[in-house]
């Protein structure tokens, strides 16, 4: 239906960067989330997109057509909002009338399309009720009838699942995702919740600081995260990142452990200006053994069901977390062994799971070395 | 512990006698705490009645006869009479026995008439009350639409653009209410006089409108303040225009805030006394003012000023009465979040 381009895309409130200039692409069809922590300017953001926020500099092209100053009216986008926005003096089926009634359209038609549209969304015992006689997912669905009803060039959506209580949220991720597979259109997700973006996602745009951290497909993204943000960002809990000392081929990280660094790996290591360096691995790139190059000692454990996850300690300086203190690591393990605190531990590392990163620019170091 | 049933147990052991269905803390089911409450409401009926004794004593008054309404003791038990309403609605002569003979011969009599000659007297015509009563009308009812609908569209500039300056604005709006009327009646009145505004109801509905302003802005505002802005940007996104907007998804939703803003506007405007009677005299005055100028001729005609005082207040208490929700949250606007 619509493929959306910023250029240059910048906001500033004041003197403050709200979003940094930006250039992003989102095809034609495809389902973006824009993903980072509250006020990174990932709502900001979709509210260029959508003229409900004008540009500082910078040029928003639908479709190939110049919008950046065209009215919300006239881009012919669907907005979803966090909070439904549904208005309240109004039936369910006025509701979804309304972007319709706008344009003039029969009210013949303007019925039928209505009909349709609750159909998709099996809604239609709903259509007499007002939203204050709504549950959250039934007013979650009646925005996206209301969003779906005009077909519009893309949808943009703002935290549309952020209300609703955790129950609705994974049904209602299923059905939001469903129906853009059905409608196959252009859609612009915004969400700080990384599980949503990872799930629903055809990209994911991780934003922070006023800035784009990385676009990539959510396995790109868990997988190869750029910088450190990234890395640490994505993931629940995030990737483990341990500063250590690199020397001849083999990183030295806090209390003693050693962990070998892949050839493949050792040049870009050796490149580096200084010999710190931050070795990352994901919680479930672990395997426990007895002879396991690192080690340390269990300080919680929580038992998540299907897999249990160790924190452990890998120095013991008596204090805890924070600056200076015990560096905590996650590990994931399997349910049924039960790990006492203060057991020690050891455990090795997939070597096709490492990540090398730069403490100085927090950049991701690659396996190809680049001087 | 207790293995005799009929000694006394104390509440702690045995609780409340029938089973707590409401919400309610512990220590307010206590027999004590029942008392205490039976108490405060005993005493909250007496001050309301203590509060309405000179209310009641008014309309008790507005039915009695003149010699009753001013008999010393004053009279509690009383035969009920129109006396009041009709020396307040209308002009009489009194009649010579011989006249008075002849005009009851008259087939033309009204309720009112008889009433009238049953005293000895002919209604000449009606008095000056039922004019006042419609300026009353008039004024308050078009100065509070007037204050309402400027009030409303200048909150929602207020709420919902950026102004240069709107603290300052809005704090110089307000100060607009902060001096007494008193302090200004005379001004107003030498500037009226000046521009052919005395004794005019275009200029009491200016002025009360003007002086209604500043409350319905700032009112209005709050109401506005707490309508999300979503959903204007929805309607927005949906191809409307502000107006549109406007018209379609603000004004619906602050009619609570609208008709809060209309009885207060409604009430100043009705019952304000300064101003009329300083500012009006005979084409253009209002009840508040006319209502004690009854103090008149020969004597005082306190039935009728109580007459005229009761018809007064019903406007009011209706008004009141049919919109106390709203004006409950008029009150209480933006301290008990909805």
């Amino acid at each position: 239906m619509a493929e959306i381009e910023l250029r240059q895309v910048a906001k500033k409130f004041g003197n403050l960067w709200a979003v940094k200039p930006m250039d992003l692409t989102i095809h034609d069809g495809e389902f973006v989330a824009l993903l980072g922590p509250s006020g990174c300017g990932k709502t900001t953001t979709l509210r260029m997109i959508s003229g409900l926020e004008a540009v500082t500099a910078g040029r928003v092209y639908i479709n190939g057509e110049d919008v950046t100053w065209l009215s919300a009216s006239q881009r012919n986008i669907a907005f979803v909002f966090q909070f439904f926005a549904l208005y309240p003096q109004m039936t369910v089926r006025q509701n979804i009338a309304f972007p319709l009634e706008s344009q003039g359209m029969k009210r013949a038609l303007i019925n039928q399309r209505v009909d349709e549209v609750v159909k998709i969304l099996r809604i239609e015992h709903l259509l007499q009720r007002k939203p204050g006689a709504l549950s959250g997912g039934d007013k979650q669905r009646v925005a996206l009838a209301r969003a779906l009803v005009r077909k519009p060039a893309c949808f943009l959506m703002d935290e549309p699942l952020g209300a609703l209580d955790a129950e609705f949220r994974e049904a209602m991720r299923a059905e939001i995702k469903r129906l853009h597979l059905a409608q196959h259109a252009t859609t612009v997700y915004v969400t700080h919740d990384q599980v949503e973006a990872m799930a629903m996602g055809d990209r994911i745009v991780v934003m922070s600081a006023a800035e784009i951290q990385q676009i990539g497909t959510p396995a790109e993204v868990y997988h190869t995260p750029t910088n450190l943000f990234v890395a640490n960002f994505i993931g629940s809990p995030g990737m483990n990142l341990v500063p250590g000392k690199y020397a001849d081929g083999r990183v030295h990280l806090p209390g003693g452990s050693v962990c070998t660094v892949p050839p493949a790996w050792q040049p870009a290591l050796a490149a580096l200006p200084s010999d710190d360096v931050i070795l990352g691995f994901r919680p479930e790139a672990t395997q426990v053994s007895d002879t396991g190059a690192l080690r340390g000692t269990v300080y919680a454990s929580d038992l998540h069901g299907s897999y249990t996850m160790l924190h452990i300690s890998l120095e013991r300086t008596g204090r805890i977390n924070g600056n200076g203190g015990d560096k905590i690591v996650h590990i994931r393990t399997r349910r049924d062994v039960a790990y006492p605190l203060g057991t020690e531990i050891r455990f090795d590392l997939d070597p096709e799971m490492m990540r090398f990163f730069d403490p100085k620019s927090e950049k991701a170091l690659s396996k190809e070395a680049r001087g | 512990m207790a293995t005799n049933t009929i000694a006394r147990r104390s509440f702690a052991e045995t609780g409340p006698r029938t089973p707590v269905v409401d919400s309610v803390r512990v220590d307010q089911v206590t027999p004590g705490a029942r008392r205490g409450t039976a108490v405060r409401l005993i005493l909250a009926i007496l001050i309301a009645f203590l509060m309405l004794i000179p209310v009641i004593w008014m309309a008790m008054t507005a039915f009695k006869s003149r010699p009753d309404a001013t008999a010393s003791p004053p009279k509690v038990i009383f035969t009920p009479s129109l006396d009041g309403f009709i020396g307040l609605f209308t002009n009489r002569t009194q009649l010579s026995a011989g006249a008075l003979a002849a005009e009851l011969k008259r087939p033309d009599l009204s309720f009112w008439d008889r009433q009238a000659l049953a005293r000895g007297m002919r209604i000449i015509g009606p008095s000056k009350f039922v004019q006042q009563i419609q300026n009353s009308l008039i004024i308050a009812l078009i100065s509070t639409l007037l204050a309402v609908t400027l009030g409303l569209l200048s909150a929602y500039a207020f709420s919902r653009y950026d102004i240069p300056g709107k603290g300052d604005w809005l704090f110089f709006i307000l100060s607009t209410r902060m001096l007494p009327p008193v302090v200004v009646t005379i001004p107003i009145f030498l500037m009226y006089r000046a521009v052919g505004l005395y004794d005019t109801h275009i200029g009491m509905i200016l002025l009360y409108t003007v002086f209604n302003l500043s409350f319905s802005v700032w009112l209005l505002k709050g109401f506005i303040d707490e309508i999300p802005i979503e959903y204007e940007e929805a309607a927005l996104v949906d191809g409307y225009s502000r107006l549109q907007t406007f018209r379609k998804i603000v004004l619906p939703q602050c009619v609570t805030g609208i008709a809060a803003t209309a009885v207060f506007c409604l009430i100043f405007a009705w019952n304000e006394y300064a101003f009329a009677l300083m500012l009006t005299s005979e084409r253009a005055r209002t009840a508040p003012p006319a209502i004690p100028a009854n103090l008149g001729v020969g004597g005082i005609e306190w039935h009728v000023i109580a007459a005229g005082s009761l018809l007064f207040l019903i406007p009011v208490v209706i008004v009141t009465f049919a919109l106390r929700r709203y004006l409950l949250r008029g009150v209480t606007f933006g301290a008990i979040r909805q």
